[in-house]
């Protein structure tokens, strides 16, 4: 069999998902963020949502979102994202509304919209990509850093007694009655990326059906702060991220009513 | 048709401005001396007859990022606070300002620095005319005197705001806001319908539909060549608002000997020490300014051009006498009186001020 007789559209089993365009990633070899990026814009293309989609990048890696997956955006300053998208969804109840955090953005500076914005229900989708550290800034540490872990900030590691515990932010958000679907995935193998992908369908069709906020965690890896290659950062994600992090879904009042 | 007087608060009067205006939106959080905006709106219920979205934020900061949020979208939004509340605001605003934003902010001034007090002060303006927040931005201030005022500035101030592109501001103090008098309610006009916002906003964040060209809004801008071309487009912006919409009152300044310059509350106590010099046979007149970003320096170069001194009264230490300075360089006397911590000054402290700054040296 020849070349071109198996490059036919009858053959063709995976595309790039037409809402991610040609603009050339900033993230580094081995970040989780061009993953993600590929299954939201999956996800927001197989919905039919792209005309109904709003999203609101953060500060941080994923500052510029905006230049990859081709939906109207708004940049929020930092940690407010979840602030913008009440507005913006209350304003357009007919638009399907998500924030792109990272674990820095989100469980720092932006704790205290997060939680509220979770706390009324917001009918909007929440991203975090939980890397435990702030990549964009060179490498501190977040409030997600492990115990132990090396960062700018932490030279000789995470520790407890000065710095605090890793916040398992996942799990304070599922007490609170407004998020209807709180799950933690990750995006290191194939199979991950499928669940992952099921899990941010499900929240963008909770966001359509008003059912109240849904917040995705993702796990992910950053080479580049945690000072690795991108296979041993997998490895040591799946070693040591997911031992305080465990990847599943946290709530889900589908199945609890 | 008969004119619908109303007795209102100043801080009434913008709750029902706003809805009359057809506003989309208001984000607020309670703090003295301006919580009756949140509460009139929130008793008012326009969700039902407007459909105007009114919402409680969890702090300042998220108020002012909803209406960042909001704004992006095209939406008329508003947010109300008083001084350390407005303070919470500046990165909001900074960020508004940023990315070419019309919005509408009303701080209703009480006494600082600090948590201070919750009696009425002037002490915001450097804070609202000079920046407030990072960056080199202005606001259009608005300065209001009567509740009359501060209920024709939301139309005013929203209309500036979407004729710039740019945040405008309703600098009232806690004098305005609390006091009670007699408002002649705007018509209600409709809200914009979403066509309406697409032609008027092209740049609003609506959603791609249609397949146009994604819409993004944002402040962020890396490229140094770029962020200066951005900068030098904003003092553009700047500069016409300067040559378009300078506001002030004048008042018995053609005979004047003496000129007082004042704004907000504290011009109407002036006024009154004005008309009590008069029967003294001492002439002052009376620059108010209204729009306090511009500022009306022409105005005031031309009042001085014949009196003896200028007095600049504020209920703060000191601020707007830079700018009254500025206008009139060292050609005449420029003096300031004010009182601070939440103590309004009566009219007989005001002339006797003038008197002992310029008559009884």
């Amino acid at each position: 069999m020849k070349r071109e007789d198996i490059i036919k559209p009858e053959n063709k089993v995976y595309s790039r998902p037409r809402l991610l365009d040609d603009n050339i990633m900033h993230y580094c070899p081995g970040c989780s963020h061009g993953v993600v990026h590929k299954i939201v814009a999956e996800v927001i293309e197989e919905l039919g949502l792209e005309e109904d989609a709003i999203g609101i990048a953060p500060v941080g890696c994923a500052v510029f979102a905006y230049n990859y997956i081709d939906c109207d955006w708004v940049e929020a300053a930092h940690g407010r994202a979840p602030a913008l998208a009440t507005a913006v969804s209350r304003l357009h109840p007919e638009k399907v509304v998500f924030t792109y955090q990272g674990d820095g953005d989100l469980a720092a500076i932006g704790t205290a919209e997060t939680i509220h914005a979770c706390t009324r229900g917001e009918n909007i989708v929440i991203i975090m990509i939980n890397n435990g550290i702030y990549g964009m800034t060179g490498g501190q540490m977040s409030p997600c850093t492990l115990e132990g872990a090396k960062t700018a900030t932490t030279p000789y590691g995470r520790r407890i007694d000065l710095n605090g515990f890793p916040l398992r932010v996942g799990n304070v958000v599922s007490i609170l009655d407004g998020t209807c679907y709180v799950t933690r995935q990750a995006v290191h193998t194939t199979a991950a990326v499928r669940k992952a992908k099921n899990a941010i369908r499900k929240a963008f069709l909770n966001a359509r059906a008003k059912k109240g906020t849904s917040f995705v965690e993702i796990v992910g890896t950053c080479s580049s702060g945690w000072k690795m290659s991108p296979e041993k950062s997998n490895k040591w994600m799946e070693e040591n991220m997911f031992a305080h992090y465990p990847l599943g879904d946290i709530k889900d009042t589908d199945k609890t009513e | 048709m008969k004119d619908e007087i109303k007795l209102m608060k100043g801080n009434e009067a913008i709750a029902h401005a706003a809805i009359r205006y057809g506003a989309d939106g208001y984000f607020g959080y309670p703090i003295t001396p301006q919580s009756e905006v949140l509460e009139t709106l929130e008793a008012l219920m326009p969700w039902d007859s407007t459909g105007m979205v009114v919402l409680q934020a969890e702090s300042e900061v998220s108020s002012i990022n909803m209406v960042y949020g909001g704004a992006a979208t095209g939406k008329a939004v508003m947010t109300s606070s008083s001084s350390p509340g407005v303070s919470l605001m500046q990165e909001g605003i900074s960020y508004l300002a940023a990315s070419e934003l019309p919005a509408l902010i009303v701080n209703v001034m009480r006494g600082g620095p600090g948590l201070g007090t919750i009696h009425p002060s002037q002490s915001d303006y450097f804070q609202a005319t000079k920046g407030g927040g990072h960056g080199d931005y202005h606001l259009i201030v608005l300065a209001p005197s009567t509740v009359q005022e501060m209920a024709d500035f939301v139309a005013l101030g929203f209309d500036l705001a979407f004729k710039y592109r740019t945040p405008s501001m309703i600098l009232a103090d806690g004098i305005v806001g609390q006091m009670m008098e007699k408002v002649v309610l705007p018509p209600q006009r409709p809200r914009r319908t979403a066509e309406q916002i697409k032609e008027q906003c092209p740049w609003a964040v609506t959603g791609r539909e249609g397949g146009r060209k994604r819409n993004v809004v944002t402040s962020l801008e890396l490229d140094s060549a770029v962020m200066e071309k951005n900068n030098e487009r904003f003092q553009r912006t700047y500069r016409e608002i300067e040559n378009n919409e300078v506001r002030f009152e004048a008042r018995f300044t053609e005979d004047a000997d003496y000129l007082i310059v004042a704004f907000g509350s504290i011009a109407r106590i002036c006024l009154k020490a004005i008309e009590d010099a008069r029967k003294e046979g001492i002439k002052i007149g009376l620059i108010r300014p209204i729009t306090l970003w511009p500022f009306p320096y022409d105005a005031i170069r031309d009042a001085a051009r014949n009196v003896k001194g200028i007095l600049c009264v504020e209920i703060n230490a000191g601020q707007m006498i830079e700018d009254v300075r500025l206008a009139v360089s060292d050609s005449v006397p420029v003096r300031h009186f004010g009182r601070m911590g939440g103590i309004v000054p009566n009219p007989q402290e005001v002339l006797d001020a003038l008197k002992k700054d310029f008559i009884n040296k």
